[in-house]
């Protein structure tokens, strides 16, 4: 695997404050990030600050992460899962440029692991700070459009409204139908949106021993789950919660328990379905664990510099 | 075909960048444009995107345009993202239009006021035909003529006229002010004071609030607005120093203030009277001030008594979309990878798919 990329030395001339946000930024950040460790799930606005890739690219990661970050850190940024995705590959290149740190594919080594969609499939440790880029960081409003309702709905602990939605998919398609940024509550106080992960990643946000911080910044929030924390995705007694699972294994490595993507190999309905982690299969190509297409070309890409 | 994975981002964004500069530059045989010929001759280009981008500085504007290949939402954005790294070092004296050295100024509201008409440079009365002599080389083009007599200074608002006689509703003024809401610090809050309203307003993307201005004018959400004044010119802006403790004069910025005036029948507290909706933004950008003034107006159905039914009155939606960078970057990411998302729907739809088909095969066997 390429995964390690020492820091560079610190540049003599600097055309932006390290890691670009000024120092008062990252304090009033770092402020409200503390608020959202203090009241797990609670969503807490923010001067969110207009950064320099567009809204939807991960500006609310970015800004947390800028705001924590050291030239000691260890950084690595998924996108999907993988590492090699265009935008992870951007994002990573941006704090390597002005953060001065090293950076990694290994979600071992990392200190500090940005993502979207995603949560690594190895366990995080004390220590790792998780750091999600969430587009919508408000669970409620698919229901509630309106931001007055919905932050007087998580005062009251109104949640009602979600359940009722639950319970018209079991009524309309005999089971919870959401797929992807499933609803979780949080110490059994607060609803909070998991950003839009699958499902499959939700069982690992509970008790984890990392810190879990959201960042939208277009929305202008910051949300957290701090380590050891109660995080229960939503259900019903009779229509429990439940991951997803694949009838295939990964193509490349051959794993039976990792989140896969599928991949069209031709116009002919052909297909290989491969981990998303692509950390998790290489590590595990490297162990000698193999796939039904173990040495397709799409593992080669893997060593590419990404 | 065979599959072609999109991976190897770092070459594929470094060989992007590459051809989008090629693209920019266009064919090399023709001269290359200068900032400053953008600065000058596409003067309305670059007050829009000073406008949107709250930051006023020509120079870094028509760079804007010049690298965003005249995308000007685009232009925007990278000011946006420049002026966000800037020190704020507070906030200046409230701007005096009445001081304005005013270069157009114009009422509809009556034949005649107090300062006169000033027409000014407007493309209001020209002939849309395209002029083909702009196409040709070293055209002449002819100076305006100087008015004989000096203009009014300062100039009188609207409001003068009305002044003896409390029809229009009168400018407030704190005691002792705030600092006004600053969206660029704060995050948006609910309700809106007028200040946040206005600065949301002011850095609103155009399109939008025209939009909504003209569906306001078609009935949805009306304000039977007439146009009291637009008033565009040169005003000084002042701050005080702390360690000075007294105004003093930083810079000069062009500016485009419009007072749209509505109609209010009265209610049991208050006379009937001429009420305002107000818009101001940086440049000359008078459909963006008409439209701020009508949607401000607009909102202010609190304050009058108006039932709110219309998208234009809607203070959550219409301070939430207005925002070009937001709105921008929010309907673009689409185009990021979703597969992760859309593996854990396309299972579920595949499942439902095999029950639909099993119920009906069930069904088709029992009627069978």
């Amino acid at each position: 695997m390429t995964s390690h990329v020492p820091a560079r030395p610190n540049e003599a001339e600097r055309y932006y404050n390290y890691a670009y946000l000024d120092e008062q930024t990252k304090r009033m950040i770092r402020r409200a990030i503390l608020k959202a460790l203090a009241i797990p799930g609670y969503q807490v606005p923010f001067g969110s600050r207009e950064m320099p890739v567009p809204y939807g690219w991960g500006t609310g990661g970015i800004q947390l992460t800028a705001a924590i970050i050291g030239p000691q850190d260890v950084y690595k940024c998924i996108d999907q899962g993988a590492d090699d995705t265009t935008n992870a590959v951007s994002i990573r290149q941006f704090f390597a440029k002005i953060a001065d740190v090293e950076t990694t594919e290994d979600t071992g080594e990392a200190t500090i692991i940005q993502t979207r969609h995603r949560i690594p499939e190895k366990p995080l440790k004390e220590g790792q700070v998780l750091i999600f880029q969430v587009p919508q960081p408000e669970p409620l409003r698919g229901l509630e459009a309106r931001e007055t309702e919905t932050r007087a709905m998580h005062a009251y602990q109104e949640y009602g409204l979600q359940y009722v939605s639950l319970y018209e998919n079991v009524s309309k398609y005999g089971r919870i139908a959401a797929t992807a940024g499933y609803p979780v509550m949080i110490e059994e106080r607060y609803l909070m949106s998991p950003s839009p992960i699958p499902k499959f990643d939700n069982p690992k946000m509970g008790g984890n021993e990392a810190i879990l911080l959201f960042g939208a910044g277009r929305e202008k929030r910051i949300y957290a789950v701090p380590p050891h924390t109660s995080v229960r995705s939503l259900d019903f007694e009779d229509y429990p919660f439940e991951t997803q699972s694949w009838d295939e294994t990964c193509a490349l490595c051959g794993a039976e328990d990792s989140y896969l993507d599928e991949v069209i190999l031709d116009d002919a309905g052909a297909k290989m379905f491969v981990c998303s982690d692509s950390h998790h299969c290489g590590e595990r190509r490297d162990a000698g664990h193999v796939g039904d297409m173990a040495g397709h070309q799409l593992a080669a890409l893997d060593k590419e510099p990404a | 075909m065979a599959y072609v994975s999109v991976k190897g981002g770092e070459k594929a964004i470094t060989n992007a960048h590459r051809w989008l500069a090629e693209d920019r530059r266009g064919d090399a045989a023709v001269n290359e444009l200068e900032v400053n010929q953008v600065r000058e001759q596409l003067s309305l280009a670059v007050d829009r995107v000073m406008a949107e981008g709250s930051c006023y500085d020509r120079d870094l504007a028509a760079l804007a345009v010049k690298q965003a290949r005249g995308d000007l939402p685009e232009a925007v954005f990278l000011v946006r993202a420049y002026r966000t790294t800037l020190p704020r070092f507070g906030a200046s004296e409230p701007v005096e239009t009445e001081q304005m050295h005013v270069r157009r100024r114009i009422s509809a509201a009556f034949k005649d006021i107090p300062g006169g008409q000033v027409l000014g440079p407007t493309f209001d009365y020209t002939h849309r035909l395209l002029d083909f002599t702009l196409a040709a080389d070293g055209v002449e083009i002819p100076a305006a003529l100087e008015a004989e007599a000096p203009q009014q200074h300062p100039m009188p608002t609207i409001a003068s006229v009305f002044a003896h006689e409390d029809l229009l509703e009168a400018d407030t003024r704190a005691e002792s002010p705030q600092e006004p809401y600053d969206l660029t610090r704060e995050p948006m809050a609910f309700p809106a004071g007028r200040d946040q309203r206005l600065q949301a307003l002011a850095r609103g993307d155009e399109g939008f609030l025209l939009s909504l201005a003209y569906s306001s004018q078609r009935g949805w959400g009306s304000t039977h607005p007439l146009c009291g004044e637009i008033r565009l010119g040169e005003t000084a802006v002042e701050f005080v120093p702390d360690e000075l403790g007294f105004a003093i004069e930083i810079g000069e910025i062009t500016v485009t203030e419009c007072q749209m005036l509505s109609g209010f029948s009265g209610s049991a507290e208050r006379a009937p009277q001429y009420t305002r909706g107000y818009g101001l933004t940086f440049g000359h950008c008078e459909r963006k001030a008409m439209s701020v003034a009508i949607v401000d107006r607009a909102l202010r159905h609190r304050e009058v008594g108006e039932q709110a039914d219309a998208p234009v009155q809607d203070e959550e939606f219409v301070l939430y979309h207005s925002d070009n960078v937001e709105a921008s970057g929010f309907v673009q990411h689409l185009k990021l990878p979703h597969y992760v998302d859309f593996q854990a729907d396309l299972q579920l739809i595949r499942r439902l798919r095999k029950e639909h088909f099993e119920r009906r095969a069930a069904l088709k066997e029992a009627a069978e």
